[in-house]
């Protein structure tokens, strides 16, 4: 179908209604489909290994008109900086990086969050130098964590299709209009070939609305014409100080209002199985998989353990993570990274920490058997250093 | 419906400021307003808080009042003493991040040409030459590269004023500044000759010490950016304050330096050339045609006024 006829629908409709296909492809793939019924404007790229198929894939939807501008910037600070731009010229927008390139972007980050931008990035996380490494770890969201802007993480490739799709509206409500970040472990889901359901009808989502942003579009059409994006408030007096920290206050507030968006699209920010089980594994992104293949494991040998499935890192779902956690007895939280970052935030959010057995934490690129899962279940922490 | 944001609600007439009335009543919104009439009309910068003496602001007054179409036009700065004036501007600007300006302005330009694909919107950068020509260097350069439809303008101050006088890449070789303790160790940036190979259709060198100068080669920057490429002007802008001289001898820094190491320059591309050439040519075009028009329907529809 060409571009141009394809029809409009709401995300409800994208997500609930419309017709679906299994079709067998690799993460990156699974963006491109996204994108391309994203009904993107401005994309921009720039080549980092393992993000760069997944944004070859949208230029090629802008060849066939899927997207209405791409190009390759020159570096990443640069590319989130002209995001930027775009996303104040009142249009919607998409891009993708990963590791150093997020770092890279990093001083982006916040001010994306302070000026309200409702934009939606994809991270295939990477680890970070030295030594150079491409391989999957998912240190960058620990780095992310504390900019203002939202994040989820995907556990494979059907979760970040539809978390990719039901973000814009989310970032885009007037009450939000905050950025996104739909975070996959790199390789591990973006290079492997998974079946996903596809929507196959001809339909793309309505359009970027300008006019419900919370702030205004520097376009000169927008009145007031005395307009600064985003004023700074530097004096050294109270009434700037408490404007800097109402701010930043109303931003953290945007991230809570959009918990109803993304529970609407998502049901829950966690998922849980065997709940009545004394021993909970908690993970996030491909963490889940290996869990959930120790947990079948642990059956087999006669030992219960639940799971808990976060998809959401911010808004951190901590009511959630404290209520299903209440009764257990032993927590293990496997990671893909040295820090132990949701161990941190889990830990920040419930009760008798004693309960907590960190890790396992595997890094660098190592993959995480289920036997390493078993062996902290079984002996307790192993967290390396 | 650009002029339109400019005027003002009648139901808030009464609540408004004096100084916005001022800019719809008296301002250059949707006139012709020339550098010749500064302070005959309500100008688009209200109460800068920058030095006296301080000729990044003269220069910003006469840039602002030099736009071509100011109701369609958009700025992009960056950190630094010119960020200051920019709070102070009725048109919408954006600052972002130190050292990102032409990035943000490449994606505002494109994203305005899909929002309005009958519309010129002129996006216009200016800042300081550290935010251009050092930290900003990539993406200045990158922003030309692409040929973005865009105008680029340094306040070359030769130091980082705002932050408290560090040298910059565009001082002097020798300078003895904050952080050039003994004196810069490397040339001033050729900036201008960067912006030549790096594609830029038009390319100025000028200095307050010829302020209508400025006017005249902005404008044209602006009209080249519309259709041609990208656009370069770099402005002498001495900073009294940092070079520690009096307020009133900032001219005389001008005016020394311009008959020396800071003449004027241009560079223009043929293709520049040409275009400007068919704008006159259309403007004479369409004034021969308005004249015949007016000549013709004389005698049905008396003008009105004197």
């Amino acid at each position: 179908m060409p571009a141009n006829e394809l029809k409009e629908v709401s995300t409800e409709y994208m997500l609930f209604e419309a017709k679906r296909e299994e079709q067998f492809i690799t993460g990156s793939e699974a963006v491109r489909e996204a994108v391309r019924r994203a009904n993107i404007d401005v994309a921009i790229a720039y080549p980092i290994t393992p993000q760069s198929e997944s944004m070859h894939l949208v230029g090629d939807l802008y060849a066939e008109g899927y997207v209405k501008e791409y190009f390759r910037g020159e570096n990443e600070f640069a590319v989130m900086s002209e995001i930027t731009g775009a996303a104040m010229a009142g249009v919607r927008t998409f891009t993708a990086t990963c590791g150093p390139g997020t770092l890279r972007a990093f001083e982006n980050f916040p001010m994306w969050s302070g000026a309200r931008l409702p934009i939606v990035m994809g991270f295939m996380t990477r680890a970070i130098n030295a030594p150079l490494s491409i391989q999957p770890d998912t240190i960058e969201m620990s780095f992310l964590l504390d900019t203002g802007m939202m994040m989820m993480h995907a556990e494979a490739a059907q979760d970040l299709y539809d978390m990719l799709l039901m973000s814009f509206d989310i970032v885009e409500q007037t009450s939000v209009h905050i950025p996104m970040g739909v975070f996959v472990d790199g390789f591990f889901v973006t290079h492997t070939r998974q079946k996903i359901n596809i929507v196959t009808e001809d339909v793309k989502l309505r359009p970027y609305n300008p006019g419900l942003s919370p702030v205004p579009h520097i376009d000169m059409e927008t009145p007031p014409f005395r307009l600064m994006r985003d004023p700074f408030v530097m004096k050294s007096n109270y009434i700037s100080y408490a404007a800097h920290a109402s701010w930043q206050q109303e931003v953290m507030a945007s991230a809570q209002r959009a918990k109803k968006y993304i529970k609407k699209y998502m049901g829950s920010f966690i998922e849980q199985e065997n709940p009545d089980a004394s021993i909970q594994i908690v993970a996030s992104g491909t963490a889940v998989s290996q869990a959930r293949e120790a947990i079948r494991m642990l059956k087999a040998e006669g030992i219960d353990a639940g799971l808990v499935k976060v998809k959401v890192i911010r808004p951190f779902p901590a009511d959630e993570i404290k209520a299903v956690l209440s009764g257990a007895e032993k927590i293990i939280i496997p990671e893909f990274n040295r820090v132990g970052w949701l161990c941190r935030e889990v830990a920040s959010v419930i009760p008798n920490n004693d309960r907590i057995l960190p890790g396992p934490r595997v890094y660098g690129g190592m993959t995480m058997p289920p036997e390493v899962i078993i062996q902290v279940v079984k002996e307790g922490a192993l967290v390396g250093v | 419906m650009s002029l339109d944001i400019t005027r003002i609600n009648p139901y808030f007439e009464d609540v408004m400021p004096q100084e916005y009335i001022d800019l719809e009543k008296n301002g250059s919104f949707g006139s012709e307003k020339r550098l010749g009439d500064l302070g005959a009309f309500k100008e688009l910068l209200e109460e800068h808080p920058m030095c006296a003496g301080c000729h990044l602001a003269l220069a910003f007054r006469v840039l602002v009042s030099s736009l071509p179409r100011p109701e369609d036009s958009i700025l992009v700065g960056s950190t630094g003493c010119s960020s200051l004036a920019f709070t102070q501007l009725a048109l919408h600007n954006i600052h972002s991040l130190f050292g990102n300006q032409n990035a943000v302005a490449s994606g505002l330009k494109r994203a305005l040409k899909l929002r309005f694909p009958n519309k010129v919107k002129d996006v216009i950068v200016m800042a300081g030459d550290g935010a251009t020509a050092d930290i900003g260097l990539d993406m200045t350069l990158h922003s030309w590269f692409r040929g973005e439809n865009i105008t680029t303008v340094m306040f070359d101050n030769e130091l980082y004023a705002n932050t408290g006088g560090q040298e910059s890449g565009m001082s002097m070789c020798g300078a003895v500044l904050n952080m050039a303790p003994t004196g810069k160790k490397f040339q001033k940036i050729r900036v201008h000759e960067l912006a030549i190979s790096a594609g830029c259709a038009y390319v100025a060198v000028v200095s307050t010490a010829k302020p209508k100068n400025i006017s005249e080669c902005f404008k044209k920057a602006i009209l080249i950016a519309r259709e041609v490429g990208p656009t370069y002007i770099q402005i002498f802008t001495p900073c009294p304050t940092n070079l520690k001289i009096k307020p009133s001898d900032s001219k005389k820094v001008a005016a020394e330096r311009f008959k020396g190491d800071y003449a004027f320059k241009e560079h223009i591309t043929d293709e520049a050339r040409e275009y400007l050439t068919s704008i006159k040519d259309a403007v004479k075009k369409e004034a021969l045609e308005t004249e015949a028009v007016l000549v013709s329907e004389d005698k049905e529809i008396p003008l009105e006024g004197g």
